[in-house]
Formats: structure tokens, sequence, C-alpha cells
């Protein structure tokens, strides 16, 4: 198949147009065939892109399965994958029957609902798969429509507040880096990232209104890209639009944002500002080191006071995402394996939680934390999976969550010893959040009247957690599944990077020296 | 000689002589009663002489040794006028109709305003952009106030004409300064003086009123103040035609003045232009946000449209000239689209341009909304709507221009303006169910908005690639900037 990636980009939009033009009708029967047919979609793209794991060689460190047409204003389509991409193609294509499924019970504008998540989808694979700046800002950017109707239709009762801020905070973002990427073109002739990865952006310092600016254009670029990525990650202090959108935003649409949307912060440092500013972002790493220190810590302690389960796990993602801005820029083998595989493993993590959370705010309507306790009583199974899933989130050896934080601050160790002690308080910290969360609601006495008739979860919610159970245990117990599929690319990216910044330092020493 | 000098100008002619045709048919027959039949005629007119235009390219060519010119640039703009003018006529037909002021004047008025506007282009010489000017500014003050029994009509009116008088003052004192110190009102032969070493500080003064006549004409900030009011007094058909053919003739004309006559001192001019710019994107952007009335919010979008197409012409390119050709192509099918939409509006059988009106309305009519949605989306500028690359384009010109920080200008600019397009989108969203719209959309409105949307969220794919916009646009700005 040459036009695999292709296919599995643009499947789900299919279907979603499918439903736009042939579903009428707004009865139950309509609603049943509109959530099958995006299910079938979703699961087709799945099984399609698992023929990446068939094709994809690991020890190629190039993109693979390139796709390249002409495209108007001199750009081209052009797709592929490497070892840091292909994992997010599948963890997407992975997530969303899950998250599909999970909206079986919505019931007010299921088909507009259905198509906002087949188009969604289709945007964040191409996020991962472009490989030209433009093609990857058009995914980039277009994923916000979907999303702020997402949040604004299907939301909870502030969530015209929340979309607005959502997309706002974002588009103003990512503007910037846009004119970076004109700028990029500009210098180097060319919007194919390929070719940029290999081009040498200027980094002799330049003045700019009486200013010096070390790092020259390399620095004002990598700052346009810290722009958008941070607050796309979000990195505290750009990070309050998070908990406002997650809080107000549907089941599926929270699953989305933290699955997968955060995840193109992390990719967007790995793509461009690591490997083609690699000046730039080595005299920014302290700064990004001790930002990802603070986030860790100030929102952990945040998490802890929250009195919304949404918002607490918001914050915890938070915290999580400092992680892996921590690895990024650690620089190294281990600090960057083990960033991607916390994004990856905190993919099904959060997914997961926020799920948990919608179970019982199916039943209840409500998502205070004193709402609930003794949960244990009348749902034992979802104790159990809630148990999991929180354990995993506390980052407990056996589960994914451990080796990703693990790896990140071996990784940070050895670039800057007080980040890496500091950040390690944050695992103790969220286990002190999440381990009391899960005292209040799910243990004590079952006190309260309205929970009294409460009922486990049936077929289909166990159904959706199945998987994420055995990809969060399965990666805890054998992380080589991941770390060999991503290994080869990151070894060669961390070598050009230190290739990068050590010829710069020689040319530096040359230009002292004369 | 002069055979040859017409036949240059046949497209023109033929308008002229079809306005005066009708004109004449019109009186001594029924009168209104034509009206709609003459409109709809009209339309056909325009769009045979696109065609014909487009068909016979051909070299630059001269007419009346100099002051007409016909190049690819001149076509270009043409056939975009000549288009968005037959939508317009088109998509207005229905509503005009209803609101009983459909008179034969109307298309006669618009083809004479168009001839104008087809001057405009085409003009090589001072005196000929001044007649083209004041042809289509005159028919387009008559057609302003064209409900003669509406307050607010007239009002639009005579604002109109008393403001443009005073930007016609400007342009032609600009004019006869310039004449005094080149010596000539040709644009062949201006460039000869601008070009020839230092320029006349007289010759600059002429340049700079030159171009605030202009600045008045696109509605670019600090000389866009008639445009909100004239927008919201005149009726929505006339409104829609405000927005689309005498802008882009405007801003065409704004380029041709520039390269034709001053193309050797960019630099003179260049600074200008992108202080109205950014004027204009900014003012657009921020004087939106308040705006109750759609169509006094579709003034302030046109005002900010405008600054971003000037961001073309302002980095002195040959590119920045594609980019503000492709900016204007774009913007018309983008209102096109809109004001189908607009036009549309209607509560109990009346016109509404309240934006508190669209509430709710996507519960009730789903596929309108998505068109109006993709409309609103691409306004804003968020890929993947063809709106994206038109911005695009422009920011592309800019920077490469060396002019970065005129394009960090404008993504701000289009951030804030974002705002007011995500509130039409909010209303109709997520807005209360209340008594809103009714469903009802003629046809031809119909067609309108759902052709217009199709093209805006789809025409950027790999393989349409705008429909060949940038082959055609580049063509045009080379004869344009040599």
């Amino acid at each position: 198949m040459d036009n695999l990636l292709s296919i599995v980009t643009f499947l789900p939009l299919i279907a979603a147009i499918i439903l736009a033009v042939f579903l009428r009708g707004d009865d139950a029967a309509a609603q049943l065939n509109a959530k099958r047919l995006a299910l079938a979609a979703t699961s087709a793209t799945f099984l399609i892109s698992l023929a990446l794991l068939v094709e994809f060689d690991p020890n190629d460190t190039g993109f693979q399965l390139v796709e390249e047409t002409t495209w108007l204003f001199g750009l081209t389509y052009k797709l592929g994958v490497d070892g840091i991409s292909v994992l997010f193609v599948l963890l997407t294509t992975f997530l969303m029957p899950i998250t599909i499924a999970s909206c079986w019970g919505v019931n007010t504008r299921v088909k507009e609902y259905m198509i906002a998540l087949l188009v969604l989808e289709t945007l964040m694979i191409g996020v991962f798969v472009a490989l030209d700046l433009v093609l990857f800002y058009l995914f980039f950017e277009a994923g916000l429509i979907p999303m702020f109707l997402i949040i604004g239709i299907w939301g909870g009762k502030d969530r015209i507040y929340a979309a607005f801020k959502f997309f706002l905070y974002t588009f103003l973002g990512s503007v910037l880096m846009l004119v970076a990427m004109i700028a990029m073109y500009v210098d180097a002739g060319t919007t194919d990232i390929v070719a940029l990865l290999a081009h040498d952006f200027d980094a002799g310092p330049i003045t700019l209104m009486g200013w010096q600016i070390a790092g020259g254009m390399q620095m004002l670029l990598w700052l346009a890209f810290f722009a958008s990525f941070a607050v796309k990650m979000p990195m505290w202090p750009v990070h309050t639009w998070l908990p406002d959108a997650h809080v107000q935003a549907p089941t599926a649409g929270s699953v989305v944002l933290a699955a997968i949307l955060l995840k193109m912060g992390g990719y967007g440092f790995l793509r461009f500002s690591l490997p083609m500013f690699p000046v730039a972002s080595d005299i920014m790493a302290p700064l990004v080191l001790w930002l990802s220190v603070i986030a860790i810590i100030y929102t952990s302690l945040v998490a802890m006071v929250q009195e919304d389960m949404k918002k607490l796990i918001a914050y915890s993602s938070v915290a999580h995402m400092g992680f892996v801005t921590m690895g990024i820029f650690a620089a190294n083998q281990q600090g960057v394996d083990g960033a991607i595989f916390q994004m990856i493993s905190h993919g099904f993590i959060s997914g997961a939680l926020f799920l948990c959370v919608g179970v019982i705010y199916d039943r209840m309507h409500t998502r205070d934390i004193d709402a609930y306790g003794g949960l244990v009583v009348r749902m034992p199974a979802y104790a159990a999976v809630f148990m999991l899933f929180t354990m995993a989130n506390v980052g407990l050896p056996g589960t994914s969550g451990f080796v990703g934080e693990f790896l990140t601050l071996i990784g940070v160790f050895q670039v800057n010893t007080w980040v890496g002690v500091l950040a390690a308080t944050g695992v103790i910290l969220s286990a002190a959040y999440a381990l009391w969360l899960y005292r209040r609601v799910v243990f004590g006495d079952l006190i309260k009247e309205s929970l009294k008739s409460i009922t486990d979860m049936d077929r289909r919610e166990r159904a959706i957690f199945a998987p994420l159970i055995v990809m969060t245990l399965l990666l805890g117990v054998y992380p080589s599944l991941v770390t060999d599929m991503i290994g080869p690319s990151v070894a060669a990216l961390v070598s050009t990077y230190d290739i990068a910044l050590a010829a710069h330092a020689a040319d530096a020493m040359v230009a002292a020296n004369n | 000689m002069t055979g040859a000098d017409l036949a240059i100008l046949i497209p023109e002619i033929v308008l002229a002589l079809f306005a005066m045709g009708a004109l004449m048919a019109a009186v001594y027959t029924s009168k209104d009663g034509m009206a709609a039949t003459l409109t709809s005629g009209t339309a056909l007119i325009f769009v045979v002489t696109a065609f014909y235009i487009g068909v016979t390219a051909d070299d630059t060519r001269m007419a009346f040794g100099g002051m007409f010119v016909d190049d690819a640039f001149a076509r270009f703009a043409k056939i975009t006028i000549l288009l968005s003018a037959a939508a317009v006529l088109l998509i207005g037909r229905d509503y005009m109709q209803k609101a009983d002021i459909l008179r034969f004047e109307y298309p006669v008025l618009v083809t004479l305003s168009v001839v104008g506007m087809m001057m405009m282009v085409s003009a090589g010489d001072l005196i000929a952009l001044y007649m083209g000017l004041e042809l289509q500014s005159l028919a387009l003050y008559v057609i302003a106030s064209l409900r003669r029994d509406s307050v607010r009509s007239t009002e639009a009116g005579l604002k109109y004409f008393i403001l443009g008088a005073l930007s016609s003052g400007l342009l032609l004192y600009g004019a006869s300064l310039t004449y005094g110190y080149a010596g000539t009102t040709l644009f062949s032969g201006i460039i000869e003086t601008a070009t020839a070493g230092e320029m006349p500080l007289g010759l600059l003064f002429g340049l700079v009123f030159v171009m605030a006549g202009l600045a008045f004409k696109v509605s670019a900030a600090p000389f866009h103040m008639w445009t909100p009011d004239v927008y919201e007094g005149a009726p929505t058909p006339i409104t829609a035609l405000f927005a689309t053919a005498p802008k882009v003739a405007a801003m065409a004309l704004f380029a041709r003045v520039v390269y034709d006559a001053f193309g050797g001192a960019v630099g003179d001019w260049q600074q200008i232009v992108a202080f109205l710019a950014v004027f204009s994107m900014f003012l657009g952007a921020v004087a939106a946000i308040g705006q109750t009335d759609i169509k006094r919010l579709m003034a302030y979008s046109s005002i900010s449209h405008m600054g971003f197409a000037l961001m073309g012409l302002a980095s002195g390119t040959e590119q920045g000239v594609t980019a503000m050709l492709i900016y204007m192509a774009i913007y018309v099918t983008m209102n096109i689209g809109t004001f189908a939409f607009i036009l549309s509006m209607e509560k109990d059988g009346r016109p509404v341009t309240e934006i508190s009106a669209l509430s709710s309305f996507a519960s009730r009519e789903g596929t309108k909304a998505l068109a109006l949605l993709i409309l609103m989306f691409s306004l804003a500028g968020v890929p993947p709507m063809v709106g994206f690359f038109g911005k695009y384009a422009v920011l592309l010109a800019a920077v490469d221009a060396g002019m970065a920080w005129l394009a960090i200008a404008g993504v701000i600019a289009s951030v804030i303006g974002a705002y007011y397009y995500l509130r039409i989108v909010y209303l109709m969203y997520f807005g209360q169910a209340r008594e809103g719209l009714d469903g009802r959309m003629g046809p031809v409105q119909y067609a309108g908005l759902m052709a217009m949307a199709a093209l805006i969220a789809l025409a950027w794919l790999p393989g349409v690639n705008l429909l060949g916009l940038e082959g055609m646009a580049a063509q045009a700005a080379e004869t344009l900037v040599r």
C-alpha cells in the first residue's frame, strides 16, 4: 500500500462526510446508526493503522512510508512517519474507538457529535504524519475547530467561557508559530520538514532594538514555537486554559484532550524545537527544566485541594506533562525515551481516569468529590478499575506510569541534579493527591442516600476499560515494546543534537580566537 | 488608430451601451415590471463579459496614448469584479423584490458603476483614474440611498456622498500636485520623474494625497469612518455589493498607482501602506467586538481584511502583489457566501440584522449553520479553510520582504478578530433556544451560500489547488511589477 498514511489519516473524515450527507433524522434509530458508523470507522482505522507496525522498520531512523504530491504556493503535501511519530499515530487510532464507545449514552445532537469526533481524529493523525511545515500547521490548528464545538455544544454549564478560552489561548500561541514557519521558509527556501531538519539555522548572536540575543535567529524561531507548544502542552504558567476546558468538556472531549491533544506539544518540541534549533534549545533548556519542576510541584499541590474530580485529574495531567518537557529538554537518550514513553502511557492512563469520572458522572451527574464515598460497596468492579489507574497515575512499578517517570528522572539527573531531586518529590505528591481522591470517592462508609442505588459498570463500560488495562499493564512490565520502536530514532535525534552543539561551540571558539 | 483603440475597450463599451439601452427600454416600457428580468440579464451580461475578457487574453495593450491599459493585471481584476457583481445581483434579487425596492435603475446603476470600476483598474493616467473613480462612486452614492422613503438609507447615501466628495477632493489635490511636479498626468511620465534621482517634495506630497484618497475608497483606517454607517444604512443587497466589487477595484487601482506611477520609489510609499495596513487590521478587529448588527460587523471585518490585503501591497514585491490579488479573490468569495446568508435572515417574514437573532440557529437549520460556520472560520483565518491560505500568502510576502514585524502585528490582529467570528458560531451552536430566524431561504441565496462554503472548505485540497488562482494572480502581478 503506497498511501497507507493517507488512508489512515482520511478514513475518519470520509466517514464524517458520509454521516453529514446521508444520515437524516434525529430519532433513536438514526442516533444509533451514527454511533455505529463512527465506531466502525474508527475501528477500521485502527485495524488499518496496525499495518504500520508491520511496514515500519524501527532500525531505519529516517522517515518511512513517505508520500509526496505537489500542492499550492510551492508547498508539498508530504506525509511520513519515523520512530518518534509512529506510536502517536497508533495511540490516536487506538483511543478513538474507545472514545466513541464511551459516548454511547449521549443523546443530544449525536450526529454532529460523531462528525466532530471523526473530523478531530483525522486532524490529530494528520499532525503526527505531516512532513510539510504548513501542512503540519493546518492540521495542528484546524483541530481547534471541532474541539471548540465539542466543548461548547456538549460541555458543562460554563462551557462557553471554557470554549472561548481554549480557542483564543491556543490560537494566539500558534499564530506566532506560523510567522516563525514563514521565516523558516524564507530562510531555508523549503517547507519540507525533512530538508529543514538538515538545514542549519543561523545561531550567531544578533542585536534587536539594542538587545543582544544569544542564539540569534534560532532563538527567535525557538521562542515562537515555544509559545505555541508550551500552551498546547500545557506548561506552567500558561496552563490555565486546561482545567477550565477539561471540567467543561464532555467525557469524550476530556479523553481526547488529555490523551492525544496534549501530546501535540511534546511532539512539536521533538520534531521542531530540539532538532531544528539545537543551540537555542541548549540555551533555554535550564529555563524549561525549572518551569517543568514548578509545574510538577505547584500543580500537584493545586490538585490536592481540588473539589472537582475532573479538575483534579486535569491538574495532575499538567504535572505529568511537566515530566515530559523535563525529559525532552534533558536531551539525552533516557530523557527523550522517557518523555515519549510518558506521553504514550499518559494517553492510556489519563484517558482511563477521565472515563472513570465519566462512569460515575453518568449515574450521579455531579463531579464533586464530596458527593461520593463508599462506592466500593455497590461498585466493586469499578473500584478495582479505578484503583488500577490511580496506581498507574501515581507511577507504581508494574504499570506504564512508572517507566516514563523513572526514565525522565534518570535523564534529568545526568543534566541537572537539583531539578531531578525536586522533580522526584512530584512522584510523592502525585501519590498524595491520587490516593486521597481514591479514598474519598471509593472508600469510607456508604452513607449518602443518593448513592445507595448506584449500579456497577455494565458490560459496555467494562469492554471500554479492558484494552486500556491491558496496555497499561503490558507497557508496565514490558516497556521494550515502546522503547525498541522509538530507540533508534531517539538515538539519532540526540546524536545530531550533540553534534550540532559541538559544531556551534567550535565555531564560537574560532570566532573568539580571531 | 482610433478603431484599434476602441477594440481594446470592447468590454467597457458593450457594458456602457447595455446600461443606456436598458435605461431607454425601461423608460419607454413597463418600468419596474421588467426590473427582475433586467437584474438577471445584467448578471448574465457580466458573466459573458468576464468570459470574453478571459478568452481574449492578450499581451499588454495600450489605448489612447497610454491612458487606458489592458494587461493581465487589469484583466484579473476585471474578471473578479464582474463575477462578484454578477453574484451579488443574483443573490440580492429576491430580497429587493420582497422589500419592494427592485427598481429598474438598480441593475443599470450597478452596470455603470462596474464600467467605472473597469476603467479604474485599467487607468494609465490620472485623468482616466479620476474618471473611472467618479463614475463608480456616483453610481454607488445613488444606489446607497435606493430606499428613498427610509431615513437610514438616505442618510447612508448622503454620508457616503459627502465623505466621498471629500476624498475625491484629496485625490484631485494630490493629482494636481503630481501633475505640477511631473509635468504630465500619464503614469509612464510620472514614474520617470519619480525614479530620476531624488523625488521632488511636491511629488511626494501629491503621492500622499492620492494615497489618502484611495485609502478612503478601500476603507482602510484611518479613512474608514463612512464604512459602518453606509453598510448598515444601505439595503442589504447593496451592502453586499459595497463589500465586494468596489473593494477589488479600489485595491487594484491602489496597486496600479503605486506601481505604475511610483514604482521606482517603493521606499516612499511602503511605510504609508504598512501604516494603513496595521491600523486597519487592528481597528477592524477591535471595533467589531462590540457590534450587535451583523452588517456593521461585516463593515469592520472588511476594514480588517483590507488591512491584510494592504500588507501584501506593503511588501513592495511582485510576490506581494500576487498575494494581494489572491487575498482579494478569496475575500470576495467569502463575502458573497456570507452575504447570501445575511440576505436570507428573516424573522416573521421581515429582514433582521441583529446578531442575536442567530441564537441556536444550528439546532434548527444544521446545514446552513455549518456553511456559515465554515465561512466564519475562514474569515477568521483558521486552517484548513481557504481564508487561511490568503493570510498565509500575504504573511509570506511580508516576511520575505523583511517586514516580519508587520506579519507579527497581522497575526495578533487576527487573533483578536477571531473572537467576533467565533461569537457568531457560538450564538448559532451554543446559544439559548429562543424564537429565532425563519428557516426560509431563496434558492439562489441557498445555492450561493452552499457553493461558496464548499469552495472555501475544499478548494485547498491537493489536486484542486485553489482552482489555479495562484498562477493567474502571479501572471497578473508580473505585468504590473516590472
